[in-house]
């Protein structure tokens, strides 16, 4: 009963909590651009206003054109429940470990990237295939990365993995170090965030995420942008629960989720900041950056070898 | 064998090799020194952790080496000397980034099932210190032969010798270490200065000391 | 009992065979013979479903045919039984498939009569039990479908690609009468029983390996031995293709299985990095040719080659894990690639279907002249999405369940002892995990270059939905993907008896799991849930899309589109298939193709167009096959000169021969 008290909590948690992320998150950027910014609550206004409009589709968007959001959100609200957030106890944590995780990210971009070929302009296609290419370089990336991570915990379950990282058995492993640069490159890529894609912007040459979702309207682009919170707030939540897991095991829910709060502030701003300080890369260095995200997962999982225990 | 000090001997050692990849991808020549720089320092740091660890104070004399000479002044040296003779910045590559690296991991993986294979037996701590040694040498090598550019190709060749001086101070109780560093500055020391004399001579086609000087005063 | 059953199966199809030869012309002959093999494949389905599930031990036959002192010997074992089902479900579905597709043929009489042969080869290479059918059966296979893919003989590349096939086909089989003489040894024992207690040293053992690697591998379409796949399988008819690509290649692997993991023994550890790392290159490559196509059945035909490779990788895994006596990882790492083969038979299978359905609404395979076809072939567009998502391994479907497995094998390689495997292993990891995300690029673009946009021809502008048969074999692929995704638990009990009877043992029961999620070793290291997934998904979206037409507005008018405010009309500004795959081409194919672009520019003032030009070398048969022919028309053409010798010489030749006869009998008396 407790375990789905807090599967359920955690369902409408992150539905809710999403929006606010991204609109703290602007908040610090413009604070730190010194201008005053937007209302942190402004995405729901958002959103609320999308929800109220029409919908314009183009004359010839598919019944694909129309299901993909809702598809889209589905799939990711799913993985964001399934990413431990105040407690590792949810009701069905055994359903998804981290690869089906990672692996419904794919549907998600699968069908978002069909969505942007569907109209047939030429802006669909450059976010589709400029997706594309960064997707196959960061699933590779985040693959290699479980791979470390089930080594030390020797289980891909997020909630083991915690465990683990909390007991005092990891110790301070040159490893880790490394997949969380890797991880934290993989999740500003996936997450249209610079230095790989401007969330903010509507010109041809910066566009990816942007381009795809560019002839969505009303409704539908409510629940695509909904959904892509959910992405970061997903990621956000992944490299807490992984990497600073303090407050999730075993303290009771108040205490967790004060610590999620904390943790999630915390990253946000990072976040801002680091988007403040780099400007955005070309197009054709990004499968660098990402590259370099490979390598050191390879290089962790290399490096782990050496290690003790193993 | 307390885990934490194995540890942290591991940490900096794996960072060496991390930044060993770091230098592979640089593309320009004053980023590179300052990555070389990096190098040597977390040498530096490394070494020193190895004399605490093993109780060999004369260890601290190859910390010093490598912190002072390695890490300070050349990078340093080398800074001026490209700023006063012109030397071209750029690093060309002889295959693309990315075969680079993805060459440098397999030289890794390599390096990491020959010596964990060969040296079963042995010490955790010096397998592990050997094992990563070996494959800051040969990234380190595969740094000279893949670059065009006589500075990075010098730069490969004093971050191998670094690997070396890893894998010596790794295997508890070898003899003459800190005189092999001292050795080794010196004849990093004499392959600079011989490659800048040689540039010099291609420059202005002369060594002599005094011609240069009139050179010199000529262009004030 | 099964086996008699299937080999009854198989008279009535070399029957229907018969009766293709001789009425081929006749309209009323495709219904009979598609009729006829759809009827005897359906039997011999569930003869080998009751093989496989029922509790019956292996049945056996022998069939007093071939030589005489041999006999033809048959036998239905697990891992025949399993195969006779991935053979017997395509053949069945294309059956059925072609009883639609097959009005489209213009020469049915070059289709007609080897199609049913063609499946009776495939079954009788499975049915197989002793070293003479097989190869029989084997060149019978290949032969019967060498003539399907010279059906449409009078285009040029077909017979090209025809005679590409022949050749490798009969290297093919060399490859595998030497693996099998070797394994039969001095006594000439060439039943399977016999082979199996006969022990192999570790000389003979590498070699048979090596032979049977070469000679299943080059039919499995493995790298570099790949290269008649991607030319031979889009020129037969596209139902002949969907076997070709998902059933025939199978076999292959069942001839790679059989004599490796069966009637050798347990390999070195050696070897499993030698079929590891063939798998990993073969998985990769074949995604990054696939990538570069713009013909959408070459496009399928390639990516069967990185399938074939994720297979590989699978079955080293299970090698590697032998010859260490893991063999609970072992079990999890064959179940893996087992389940891949079922797998890849659904979706490619499907997909293939769908390019037929295409090809016969269009007339077109070239994904450049078409697009907006969900507008006019709704049905057929969401088949063939259903297959693209199952192949691109996302879940809830049923690549992904495979992909999922053999992830988890690759997380147990840490425990082998030998520093070789735990190094390359990961390694291969990540290959296979960048295969992935490509081969899902792939499908991205292939998807949506045909099926969304806007027609970029007449002809795709004018397609229209294709019948009924057509249409009830891809929606049953289609479930079966789905079936397989979210009832994963089930395949993997009924794969069970297979595994144990390979590697001694098998992964735990699933069916005991509670929810029917499947563990692979244990609750606390790893579990996946594929009906729950869908059953959330299908859920939050549902839930979503209530939510919001109830409380949100509803509203929707259509207009032209937005197009960042300057739209064009023209087909032509939207992405092409070349155009999609360029940043991955800039990224990979620089260094796998030798990808060169070259941009022409006429001067200003000149109003010439600009054209772009795309170079892409084939390495593979640049180092390895155009020097292999080279040599070998030299030689040929050295040779030649004893065609044209006058009487003299030739007799003169003859009695060199004699001569040379008589002195090695003098020397060695």
């Amino acid at each position: 009963m407790h375990d789905l008290a807090v599967q359920g909590g955690q369902l409408l948690l992150v539905l809710l909590m999403a929006p606010l992320l991204t609109g703290f998150v602007r908040k610090v950027k413009a604070r730190l651009l010194q201008r005053q910014g937007a209302s942190i609550i402004q995405p729901y206004r958002d959103l609320a206003r999308l929800l109220q409009k029409d919908v314009v589709l183009a004359d010839n968007a598919s019944w694909l054109f129309r299901l993909a959001p809702y598809l889209i959100f589905a799939a990711t609200w799913v993985a964001a429940s399934l990413v431990p957030t105040f407690a590792t106890s949810l009701l069905f944590n055994w359903t998804a470990d981290l690869i089906a995780i990672a692996a419904l990210l794919g549907s998600v971009r699968f069908f978002l990237a069909l969505a942007g070929l569907d109209v047939g302009t030429s802006f669909g296609g450059i976010g589709s295939s400029r997706e594309m290419m960064i997707a196959s370089l960061a699933e590779p990336a985040i693959l290699m990365i479980v791979f470390t991570l089930a080594l030390v915990a020797k289980s891909t379950q997020l909630s083991t993995i915690s465990e683990v990282m909390l007991s005092a058995h990891v110790g301070l492993r040159i490893s880790l170090g490394l997949v969380l640069v890797g991880l934290i490159i993989v999740a500003i890529a996936e997450n249209a965030r610079i230095p790989v894609d401007n969330p903010a912007t509507h010109l041809e040459l910066t566009m990816v995420h942007e381009a795809m979702i560019l002839e969505y309207s009303g409704r539908h682009l409510a629940v695509i942008e909904l959904a892509a919170s959910l992405k970061l707030l997903l990621y956000v939540s992944l490299i807490a629960c992984i990497f600073v897991p303090w407050g999730l095991v075993g303290a009771e829910a108040g205490l967790g989720s004060a610590a999620y709060v904390v943790k999630l502030a915390v990253g946000g701003a990072m976040l801002a900041l680091f988007e403040t300080l780099t400007a955005k890369m070309r197009v054709f260095r990004v499968p660098v950056f990402l590259g370099a995200a490979l390598m050191l997962g390879l290089l962790g999982t290399l490096l782990l070898f050496v290690s003790r225990g193993l | 064998m307390d885990g934490l000090d194995f540890d942290i001997a591991h940490l900096f050692a794996g960072s060496l090799v991390l930044v060993s990849f770091m230098m592979l991808y640089q593309d320009r020549l004053y980023a590179l020194l300052n990555v070389f720089a990096l190098h040597s320092i977390v040498l530096a740091f490394s070494v020193g952790w190895q004399a605490h660890i093993q109780d060999a104070p004369q260890l601290y004399i190859t910390t010093a080496i490598a912190f002072v000479f390695k890490g300070i002044v050349i990078p340093v040296a080398l800074h001026r000397i490209i700023q006063r003779l012109g030397i071209h910045r750029e690093i060309e590559t002889v295959i693309g980034i990315g075969p680079t690296m993805v060459l440098g991991i397999g030289f890794v993986a390599l390096s990491l099932a020959v010596m964990l294979r060969v040296t079963a037996e042995a010490d955790r701590l010096a397998r592990e210190d050997v094992a990563l040694a070996l494959s800051v040498v040969l990234l380190g090598l595969l740094m000279m032969v893949t670059r065009r550019n006589a500075v990075s190709q010098v730069v490969g060749f004093m971050s191998t010798e670094n690997g070396l001086i890893l894998a010596a101070t790794g295997a508890k109780g070898m003899p003459f270490v800190v005189e092999m560093s001292v050795a080794f500055s010196v004849l990093v020391a004499f392959v600079v200065i011989g490659i800048f004399l040689f540039r010099i001579r291609e420059r202005f086609d002369t060594v002599d000391a005094q011609a240069l000087d009139r050179f010199r005063r000529t262009q004030e | 009992m099964s086996a008699t059953l299937i080999l009854w199966c198989v008279g009535v199809l070399l029957a229907a065979a018969a009766i293709g030869t001789a009425t081929a012309r006749l309209a009323a002959a495709r219904p009979i013979v598609y009729g006829t093999s759809l009827v005897a494949s359906v039997v011999a389905l569930a003869g080998a479903l009751d093989g496989l599930l029922g509790a019956a031990p292996p049945s056996g036959a022998t069939l007093p045919l071939g030589l005489p002192w041999l006999g033809a010997h048959f036998r239905v074992d697990p891992l025949a039984a399993f195969f006779l089902i991935v053979v017997n479900l395509g053949s069945a579905a294309a059956s059925l498939y072609a009883l639609g597709y097959g009005r489209h043929e213009p020469a049915p009489h070059r289709v007609l009569p080897f199609f049913p042969a063609f499946l009776a080869g495939m079954n009788l290479v499975v049915l197989a039990d002793d070293a003479f059918t097989f190869l029989l059966s084997w060149e019978f296979m290949s032969l019967s479908s060498w003539a399907l893919v010279m059906a449409h003989h009078r285009v040029r590349e077909n017979v090209r690609a025809a005679y590409v096939y022949l050749i490798m086909a009969s290297f093919g089989t060399l490859c595998l009468l030497l693996a099998f003489a070797l394994l039969a040894g001095v006594d000439g024992a060439y039943g399977f029983e016999a082979m199996r207690t006969h022990q192999a040293g570790p000389t003979i053992a590498a070699l048979v390996l090596t032979f049977a690697l070469l000679g299943a591998g080059s039919k499995a379409g493995l790298v570099p031995l790949h290269v008649w796949l991607p030319l031979a399988h889009p020129a037969a008819p596209s139902h002949v293709s969907a076997l070709m690509s998902g059933v025939m290649t199978k076999v292959a692997v069942y001839g790679f299985i059989r004599i490796v993991l069966d009637l050798l023994g347990t390999p070195e550890w050696g070897w499993s990095m030698v079929v590891l790392a063939l798998g990993g290159i073969t998985s990769v490559l074949g995604v990054l040719y696939a990538l570069m196509q713009h013909d959408l059945k070459r496009l399928l035909a390639y990516h069967t080659v990185e399938n074939i490779g994720i297979i590989f990788i699978g079955l080293g895994l299970a090698m590697a894990f032998q010859a260490n006596q893991v063999t609970w990882a072992a079990a999890l790492a064959l179940t893996a690639a087992l389940f891949h083969v079922f797998n890849h038979s659904l979706f490619k299978s499907l997909l293939f279907f769908g390019s037929g359905a295409v090809l016969t609404a269009t007339g077109e395979r070239d994904m450049e002249h078409l697009g907006g076809l969900i507008h006019r072939m709704p049905l057929t567009a969401f088949t063939f999405l259903v297959g693209c998502v199952a192949i691109s391994a996302l879940p809830p479907l049923n690549g992904f369940v495979s992909e999922w497995l053999t992830f988890q094998a690759i997380l147990q390689s840490p425990d082998l002892p030998q520093w070789g495997l735990k190094i390359l292993i990961p390694g291969v990891g990540a290959l296979l995990a960048l295969s992935a995300a490509l081969a899902a690029a792939c499908f991205v673009k292939a998807f949506g270059v045909t099926f969304l946009g806007r027609p970029r021809s007449p002809a795709a502008a004018n397609a229209r939905e294709v019948d009924r048969f057509s249409l009830v074999t891809m929606f049953a692929f289609a479930a079966l993907c789905l079936l397989a995704g979210i009832l994963p638990g089930l395949v993997i009990d009924g794969l069970a008896p297979v595994v144990r009877g390979l590697v001694g043992d098998r992964m735990p029961v699933q069916l005991a799991v509670p929810w029917l999620s499947i563990v692979p070793i244990a609750e606390a290291r790893s579990s996946y849930n594929g009906l729950l997934i869908f059953l959330f998904i299908s859920f939050s979206a549902s839930l979503a899309v209530y939510a919001i037409h109830r409380f949100a507005s509803r509203a929707l008018r259509r207009a032209p589109p937005w197009d960042c405010g300057f739209p064009d009309a023209r087909p032509i500004t939207q992405y092409t298939a070349g155009s999609f795959a360029q940043p991955i081409r800039r990224v990979f194919g620089t260094t796998v193709f030798l990808a060169r672009e070259h941009v022409e520019m006429a001067p200003p003032g000149d109003r010439r167009p600009a054209r772009l030009t795309v170079e892409l070398r084939d390495l593979v048969w640049e180092t390895i096959y155009a020097p292999v022919a080279g040599t070998v028309d030299a030689i040929a053409g050295r040779l030649n000169i004893l065609q044209f010798q006058t009487i003299r010489r030739y007799l003169s030749l003859v009695v060199a021969a004699l001569i040379v006869l008589l002195l090695v009998l003098a020397i060695w008396l």
